[in-house]
């Protein structure tokens, strides 16, 4: 019996899906980067740009998903393949979300007011609220790269950090509250801002749990909300 | 569970070359069990030791413990007609006798003792009514049966084996002579057969030993793999070596 290795254009195809995969998920995360900077530097033209590249975000999953849809109709896939495809559909649709959030933050950031408070105190919160949004998205997409089940096991472990930093930002925001018309608004935005980061950090917590199950065809339990 | 075939320490020898490797294996009844695996892995050996087939073969020799019902398939005493009438098997290449649809059907039973024409008709319209044949050449019983189609040929040898009502049907890639539509029939007839038998299917298909079977045996160079459940084998299998088949990576 000759044991070759065969269907190699199927293969080449399931490591490009993942590969789009990927590249779908470092935009999304760059997008929360520069989301975030034209925020702190109240760089107009910058969150403009974001809210611009998103279109890019969308183009992508529209392109994965029809690559999972050919790899269906013709290869038949099963097992790990299968979930290669399962998990496409699934984290894409994670991602897509994460950009939207970007875009959300970029939006908004259009709409603070102009200069009345200063700001860059309040920031604080929001930076760290950021840095691990964007750890735990950066882990997870490194995850699905290395088939590294200990980092996706961590993401999910990094959800409760973040839902306490959530926390923490209410806490924050409040001396604002009572700082008349400006304030409020200032603090209220900010807090959308915050409750975008926390979801971004939920998708990543997503994406972690189908790379484990793509790894391990395991489904672990969805962390209760 | 209530296995109908126990295989325990089996090996198999065609003369001086070993076929078959301390195969460990149970068939829970009323089941279908798919054996997957490349060409030359010792399949059809072993379906063929089932109901002692191979023993038409000069040299061969069989180590371990076979049972049916828990039964020695090969103790002294065994009778070996009995035993095929238990097993009956179904072949690649439909292979109807140069005789009516009607004669087909009831050879066995003839040769069985039975003579009563109306026992034999019931027999022959129960048995082409189980195979799902019945409604396509109940008018034309008496025609010779080489001029039915090939998946037509091959359900009248499935009719053929039910006729003496066996209780494990053994096939070995049944359909790759088939069309895809004689194909699903066959397919569907089986998942309806397995309520009356135990079915043991050897299948170069993974889709149809996904859609059929309850459980999947992966063969590899006469040694049996691993077995488990086919939702198990198709989603995540054991062992590397059959994932990578399974999948269509080494054939
Ligand atoms: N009649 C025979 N005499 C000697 N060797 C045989 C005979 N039939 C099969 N074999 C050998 O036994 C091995 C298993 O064959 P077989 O059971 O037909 O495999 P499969 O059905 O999986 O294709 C092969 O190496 C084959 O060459
Ligand atoms: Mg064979």
């Amino acid at each position: 019996m000759n044991e070759q290795i065969t269907r190699h254009e199927y293969i080449q195809e399931l490591a490009i899906l993942q590969q789009r995969v990927s590249a779908m998920g470092n935009a999304s995360a760059e997008a929360i980067k520069k989301a975030m900077q034209a925020l702190i530097e109240k760089n107009k033209p910058l969150a403009q740009q974001v809210m611009d590249e998103d279109d890019r975000i969308d183009d992508m999953i529209v392109e994965i998903e029809n690559r999972c849809l050919l790899l269906i109709a013709k290869q038949q896939p099963i097992a790990h393949d299968l979930r290669i495809i399962a998990t496409g559909f699934k984290i894409s649709t994670d991602i897509e979300r994460i950009g939207d959030h970007a875009f959300d933050i970029a939006r908004t950031t259009l709409e603070l007011p102009e200069g009345a408070t200063d700001t860059q105190e309040h920031f604080r919160f929001i930076i760290t609220l950021a840095d691990c949004a964007t750890k735990m998205l950066e882990t997870a997409i490194h995850s699905y790269e290395t088939a590294d089940i200990t980092l996706a096991e961590q993401v999910c472990r990094q959800d409760e950090e973040m839902d306490r930093q959530f926390a923490q930002a209410f806490q924050e925001c409040s001396p604002l509250m009572s700082k008349g018309a400006a304030g409020v608004r200032l603090g209220t935005q900010l807090l959308f801002i915050a409750h975008f980061l926390e979801r971004i950090g939920d998708h990543a917590v997503n994406i972690a749990e189908w790379v484990i199950y793509l790894e391990t065809a395991e489904r672990i339990r969805k962390a209760k909300k | 569970m209530e296995y109908k075939l126990q295989i325990k320490n089996m090996n198999f020898f065609y003369g001086k070359s070993q076929a078959l490797y301390d195969i460990n294996l149970d068939v829970p009844k009323n089941s279908i069990m798919a054996f997957i695996g490349p060409s030359g892995c010792g399949k059809s050996t072993f379906l063929k030791s089932l109901n002692r087939m191979n023993d038409l073969i000069e040299g061969t020799r069989v180590e371990g413990e076979l049972l049916l019902d828990g039964n020695d398939i090969y103790a002294a005493d065994t009778d070996v007609v009995e035993l095929r009438q238990h097993v009956g098997m179904v072949f690649q290449r439909p292979n109807p006798f140069p005789m009516s649809i009607y004669d087909n059907i009831a050879y066995g039973c003839r040769i069985h003792g039975t003579r009563q024409k109306k026992l034999l008709d019931e027999i022959v319209e129960k048995s082409l009514h189980r195979a799902a044949l019945w409604d396509e050449v109940k008018d034309r019983l008496t025609a010779p049966a080489t001029g039915l189609s090939g998946g037509q040929q091959q359900r009248l040898c499935i009719a053929r084996t039910l006729a003496v009502e066996p209780e494990v049907l053994l096939m070995d890639e049944p359909c790759s002579a088939l069309d895809p539509i004689s194909t699903m029939k066959i397919e569907e007839l089986v998942s309806e057969l397995k309520v009356l038998y135990t079915i043991v299917m050897v299948t170069h298909n993974m889709q149809q030993a996904a859609r059929v079977s309850d459980y999947t045996a992966f063969f590899l160079n006469g040694k049996l793999v691993e077995c488990a459940s086919t939702d198990t084998i198709f989603t995540k299998p054991q062992h590397k070596q059959t994932e990578d088949y399974i999948t269509g990576r080494f054939g």
